[in-house]
């Protein structure tokens, strides 16, 4: 039962929007207090956790029933990639904030406790001897020596994959519209294998900064923002990663046409932000 | 699909998709936070009353100024402005509902459990946030147990609120009536095409700010902390990246609302429709290139105060357009004086006040001097109360006979307007005077040289909040008025008059056709 393009298609009620937000009422209770040294929070944080991969599981459940089940039209579906379009640029300016601090530190904050700019005496009287360097963990040397992590071995490796990962990703969405459902298949495997691998790296690399290098995140500046960048961008990887493997099941299960196949390309564009964060990164952060 | 009505029982407000039931909760959330965080206001100006201290803890006093600020930004004008736009836009712009119906519903019902959550850290030990709604670092590190639900309470405000633009702006650009190309949108609905595209651009990144804060409490980074090689005053750069862009948001939709009621009641249409459009445009991107004009005094390179004084001032040059095309809708127009017309010119005139000592303000010398005085208070104050909150009363006395296919009794609304347009101006036009003589903000006592006008303000707050009890009883005896016919007022123009009063629950099942359109705007 299809609607005509020329009439509005208005969704029934639902009850998933009010599990989430009783899923997110635990998690930040429960989280918070857990941060207060209440034991028992951890377990309403999960509890809300797990409201909350409920909510999510019925929700997109509803949605994919209705979508394959032909209730939306051209309309519903544009709102949908516009919805997801201004999702991504709220997601970019998240990623402006720690970007922001980066660059501020660099060259704002550490130049002045080195003496830079009118901070002459900030350098005398505060922080005597205190060279201003990148990388750095501070005049007062917050954490301890520590080695820097350099842009080639582990993180160059995670570049190709991430930038393999996004051809993949594309030559899964070209079979798609071609009809090629086992290349597609393939190719889709492919890219959140990658994904999953990059992780698994990206985790490897965590474990030697923290095992061999004494790099934390509590190494002053330069740790925070190594850590916040790349934690918060494993963490879009991985949601990426999850969000490619429930993709792939759907083409397993014969979803998507060479006309309708929104949630593909909203997975796909969400892979592309990932990967161009990445390179970002891996000059900011690892390189330059 | 669309003949039937609300669902039963209590379960239609939990579950409702439709964009007239979530835009009530709207505006009934906010006017309940506005009344929580009026009453917060009324114990600051009590206190303040008299020199000395005589009714609460210092300690108490700063946690009802940070909470005052946090419940009246997020849990007041924004939520109404979004109430206002659930309710208008489809109607305006010939929708049968938002875009996308359901995060609607979750967008709403995260503001009662993050308000929740931050109304209950007066209770926790160490009291409430009292650090400022700025939670400027260090001093908010010092919050007590009440710091990471601060944290997350504002880090579902963004949800919320992030959600909500990307609804409001998709249904903008996807919903829109076939012939109603961009241009030809009312302003109500340009100005919060641009207010959301801000909150989408901002909202973000104070969830990044206060995740930094979160993250050097409890898991020892140093974006903050010198020693380390961060900036306490990085915080505030990342915070009014995002700050100033908001004090945008909770005006924008007030513009976009007195461009509609002034040509109602001018009966003429809006002078310079575009011009309007693209002074909001050019408003909402100086925002972002203005935020270091609130740290002034904070220490910044002398190229930096330069660039940000400057960049400030131009926002006067946009502001004044819309003032002035304003004036120009009123000039020769026959005029009537109704109550959602008396909001709007008391916001012409009053906003622009505001609008002034902001350019004061922006003057790097003078702002040395009139920093976190009671001349800043007076200054936000001006272009939030007789501003985005006249705004918002101009526009439920507009729309209320749409809402409830009843006339309000207009005896009631003037008494309502006079009274809190001359209490507003008896709270925070001496305030002017005490900062300029050098009272600092969010201090519990004074010297006795400032106690005169101290007492003025109070009287005119306490006068102003009780002058809001009228407009509960408007709202409350809104269904004796007389019926509203459908057009309700003399010359309205748009969409939203063309369907009967009370709005049904479903409306424009299929698109209007272009001669509706058209003739709407006649």
């Amino acid at each position: 039962m299809s609607h005509a393009d020329d009439r509005y298609y208005v969704p029934h009620g639902s009850h998933w929007p009010i599990v989430g937000s009783v899923g997110l009422l635990f998690l930040m209770v429960g989280v918070s207090n857990w941060l207060n040294g209440a034991d028992a929070g951890f377990w309403v944080m999960m509890g809300g956790v797990a409201v909350i991969v409920f909510m999510l599981v019925g929700w997109f459940g509803t949605v994919i029933g209705e979508s394959v089940g032909g209730l939306y039209n051209a309309q519903v579906d544009k709102s949908f990639r516009m919805g997801m379009f201004w999702f991504i640029f709220s997601e970019v300016m998240f990623f402006c904030a720690f970007f922001g601090a980066l660059f501020y530190a660099r060259n704002m904050s550490i130049p002045w406790l080195g003496g830079a700019s009118n901070n002459f005496f900030t350098n005398v009287l505060l922080w005597n001897s205190y060279e201003s360097s990148w990388p750095s963990n501070g005049p007062g040397k917050i954490g301890g020596d520590y080695e820097v992590m350099g842009p080639f071995g582990l993180p160059l490796i995670n570049t190709v994959i991430l930038i393999t990962s996004s051809i993949t990703v594309t030559i899964a969405h070209h079979a798609l519209l071609a009809g090629q459902r086992k290349i597609l298949s393939t190719f889709l495997a492919l890219t959140f294998l990658l994904g999953f691998v990059f992780v698994y790296l990206q985790g490897v690399e965590y474990i030697e900064a923290y095992e061999h290098l004494n790099l934390k995140l509590t190494t002053g500046i330069y740790g925070s923002t190594f850590f916040m960048l790349t934690g918060f961008h494993g963490m879009h990887v991985t949601i990426g990663a999850i969000m490619l493997t429930i993709i792939w099941l759907r083409v397993v299960k014969g979803h998507f046409t060479p006309k309708n196949h929104f949630a593909f390309e909203a997975v796909a564009w969400y892979w592309h932000f990932v990967d161009v964060v990445w390179v970002g990164l891996y000059v900011f952060v690892y390189w330059m | 699909m669309a003949d039937h009505g609300p669902a039963k029982g209590f379960t239609r407000w939990l579950y409702t998709t439709n964009h007239k039931d979530i835009g009530t909760m709207y505006l009934i959330f906010s006017l309940t936070m506005f009344f929580i965080g009026g009453s917060m206001a009324l114990v600051i100006r009590s206190e303040l009353m008299t020199p000395g201290l005589q009714f609460v803890h210092p300690e108490f006093f700063n946690q009802m100024t940070t909470m005052h600020a946090l419940i009246m930004v997020f849990g007041a004008v924004m939520p109404a402005f979004v109430g206002l736009a659930n309710w208008m836009i489809p109607l305006m712009i010939g929708a049968p509902d938002m875009a996308l119906p359901r995060m609607n519903n979750w967008s709403f019902w995260i503001l009662p459990v993050a308000f929740g959550i931050l109304l209950s850290t007066l209770l926790m030990d160490g009291g409430a946030p009292a650090g400022g709604w700025t939670m400027y670092p260090p001093l908010v590190l010092q919050t007590g147990d009440a710091f990471p639900f601060l944290i997350f309470s504002v880090h579902l405000m963004g949800i919320s609120s992030i959600m909500g633009a990307i609804n409001i702006i998709v249904s903008i650009l996807n919903m829109r009536a076939p012939d109603m190309w961009l241009l030809k949108m009312p302003m109500f609905v340009w100005t919060w095409l641009i207010t959301a595209y801000l909150l989408i651009a901002v909202m973000p990144v104070l969830a990044g700010a206060v995740t930094m804060l979160l993250t050097d409490q409890f898991f020892g980074t140093s974006f903050f902390l010198a020693a380390g090689g961060g900036d306490p005053v990085m915080f505030q750069h990342i915070f009014w990246f995002f700050g100033h862009p908001e004090v945008y948001i909770m005006i924008l939709p007030a513009f976009g609302v007195v461009s509609e009621i002034i040509p109602t009641f001018a009966r003429k249409p809006l002078f310079g429709h575009d011009s309007m459009v693209y002074a909001a445009s050019c408003i909402a991107f100086l925002s972002f290139i203005v935020w270091a004009h609130h740290m002034f005094t904070v220490g910044m390179p002398l190229s930096g105060q330069l660039f940000f004084m400057f960049a400030t001032m131009l926002i006067a040059v946009p502001t004044g357009v819309k003032i002035f095309n304003w004036v120009a809708t009123m000039w020769g127009g026959a005029m009537t004086f109704e109550t959602p017309m008396l909001f709007s010119l008391a916001f012409v005139f009053l906003f622009t006040i505001g609008g002034f000592s902001g350019v004061m303000l922006a003057i790097v010398p003078a702002d040395i001097q009139y920093h976190d005085t009671y001349f800043v208070v007076a200054h936000f104050h001006y272009v939030l109360v007789p501003g985005s909150i006249f705004g918002l009363f101009a526009a439920c006395y507009y729309w209320l006979p749409k809402w409830t296919g009843h006339m309000y009794n207009e005896t009631a609304g003037k008494l309502h307007f006079w009274a809190s347009t001359i209490f507003v101006n008896l709270t925070f036009f001496p305030m002017h005077f005490l900062g300029l003589a050098g009272m600092p903000r969010r201090i519990p006592d004074y010297s006795t040289q400032f106690a005169d006008f101290n007492t003025m303000a109070s009287i005119g707050a306490i006068g102003f909040g009780l002058s809001q009890l009228i407009f509960v009883y408007v709202l409350l005896t809104v269904k004796k008025g007389a019926k509203a016919t459908d057009r309700v007022w003399e010359a309205p123009r748009g969409l939203e008059w063309t369907v009967p009063s009370p709005a049904p629950y479903h409306t424009f099942d299929t698109p209007p056709v272009k001669r509706v359109t058209q003739e709407s705007f006649q």
